[in-house]
């Protein structure tokens, strides 16, 4: 199973490294599910690119497709897969450093 | 191992292992070094809590009491939302050192993935704000 969990936060990892899959993740984060018309539209990058990242994040699981207005497909951010790898950031995040020193302080203080 | 499932310190103190556990299993001790403020009902399945000056607020469950050696509790996984259910694993065990005392602690578990956190990031079957928003509507509309 944590084989799995790396798998999924890789693909996560992988698509925040290009700016331009950050700024299609992002937008759709902040202002929800759109299609790649309206991404084109708020971007600076052309149809065709979007098209291409978003294919791509739809293959790696980050969005998925279904149908918007018009026979547009809509693309919306599935953030399961962003929680698998939140869990890997709050081991990196975590800090035990600090308390320990500040116990020893503490500690050394009330001796 | 490319991803840390778990954290591991070991420091070694002057105090002796009873002021150590005080430390870390009172709220007055807790809020001296770790939380500005601290609440901890000391027993296995109770609360414990700590506040921060900025506001940050951690809830615990206290899983293990063996006085003076071992204390564990789990908490939330920071970053993940509230609803969550992942939680890890804190365990200090103070071991007497000469007149002082060993202390490791242990957090565990940051590597763990449910069946259904792991259905949930594999299946396309997380309908999230559509539905809940979808709801909201009907209730509204039905209201």
């Amino acid at each position: 199973m944590p084989t799995d969990a790396e798998a999924i936060a890789e693909q996560v990892f992988v698509a925040l490294a290009d700016p331009t899959r950050r700024a299609i993740l992002a937008t759709l984060a902040a202002e929800g599910p759109a299609t790649a018309t309206d991404l084109a539209a708020r971007l600076p990058i052309t149809r065709q690119a979007i098209a291409k990242h978003l294919a791509l994040l739809a293959e790696a699981g980050l969005l998925t497709a279904e149908p918007g207005e018009r026979r547009r497909v809509r693309y919306r951010l599935r953030s399961a897969p962003m929680q698998v790898a939140q869990q890997f950031l709050a081991a990196l995040a975590r800090d035990w450093d600090s308390p320990l020193e500040a116990l020893k302080n503490h500690l050394d203080r009330s001796a | 191992m490319a991803f840390p499932d778990r954290i591991e310190r070991t420091m070694d103190f002057a105090a002796p292992p009873e002021k150590v556990w005080a430390a870390l299993t009172t709220a007055e001790g807790l809020s001296a070094w770790f939380g500005q403020e601290a609440g901890i009902d000391l027993r296995p399945g109770g609360t414990a809590w700590m506040r921060w000056d900025h506001g940050h607020t951690a809830d615990m469950r206290v899983e293990r009491v063996e006085e003076p050696t071992v204390f564990g509790f789990t908490w939330h996984i920071s970053g993940l939302p509230d609803e969550d259910p992942r939680r890890t694993y804190v365990e200090f065990t103070l071991e007497p050192a000469g007149a002082g005392t060993r202390l490791t602690v242990v957090e565990s578990g940051f590597a763990q993935l449910s069946q259904d956190a792991y259905d949930k990031a594999y299946d396309g079957n997380t309908q999230g704000w559509a539905s809940e928003l979808g709801e909201l509507a009907a209730y509204l509309d039905a209201a």
